[in-house]
């Protein structure tokens, strides 16, 4: 299991980005999963450092596994309780006009990855996402 | 992420290259701002784009609407990761995808 703990600050993504990255392809994960599952980490990581600490500096760890051909991704925060789980689903049917800003990040991890879980334990919200890579 | 714009009677072309993504997105953001209010298309040229993450999603969507008052927006050459976003989000519907 890999593992990196950052400061949970936007500037920060690509450094994660680039961990995640060479873990997937060490794995042979191949191009399009990893691309979803960029996606999916740029969505996770950018909500945490945006909200999880409103008033306070703090940090997420994500551990990296391999597991049945599939990758689990953990990110853990000890910032604010949220589940991204219970947020309502956007009504992707709406035109142009009536689309809300926000709320499709966590959508699309949805709709693209295998599995979101969240738990909130001892203090931390741990959200894994689970893809296939081959 | 490279972001190459050019304007043609009007029309502002505009290739996008790597990731669009939350680090990424403003740079679009403010390099449309720049160049839209002179031009009365928009064409986005996503042949050499990677991904789009939501943040993406939303610089598309504020450029489709300040656009549609205009003489509209498309974007071509979307790669299948793209067309995927597009299609589970709802945006093959309001965006003119060729």
């Amino acid at each position: 299991m890999k593992q990196l703990t950052l400061e949970a600050k936007l500037e920060k993504i690509n450094e994660l980005m680039a961990f995640v990255d060479a873990g997937l392809e060490e794995m042979g994960c191949g191009m399009k999963a990893q691309m979803q599952i960029d996606v999916a980490v740029d969505e996770i990581f950018s909500n945490i450092a945006q909200y999880a600490y409103p008033d306070r500096a703090g940090s997420a760890t994500v551990t990296m596994e391999e597991e049945d051909g599939a990758v689990v991704l953990t990110f853990t925060d000890d910032g604010i309780p949220y589940d991204p789980l219970q947020a309502a689903e956007p009504d992707v049917s709406l035109g142009a006009d009536e689309r809300p800003i926000g709320g499709l990040g966590i959508f699309l991890v949805r709709k693209t990855m295998d599995e979101v879980r969240y738990a909130y334990r001892d203090g931390q919200n741990v959200l894994s996402i689970r893809k296939k890579i081959r | 992420m490279n972001i190459n714009s050019r304007m043609d009677a009007g029309t502002l072309c505009v290739g996008v290259e790597g990731r669009l993504d939350t680090m990424t997105a403003p740079e679009l953001e403010a390099a449309l701002g720049r160049d839209m209010p002179a031009a009365e298309q928009l064409v986005l040229d996503f042949s050499k784009l990677d991904y789009i993450s939501s943040a993406g999603l939303r610089v598309l969507l504020a450029a489709h609407k300040t656009m549609s008052r205009k003489g509209g927006m498309k974007v071509i050459h979307v790669n299948e990761i793209v067309k995927e976003v597009f299609d589970v989000t709802g945006f093959s519907d309001i965006l003119t995808v060729e």
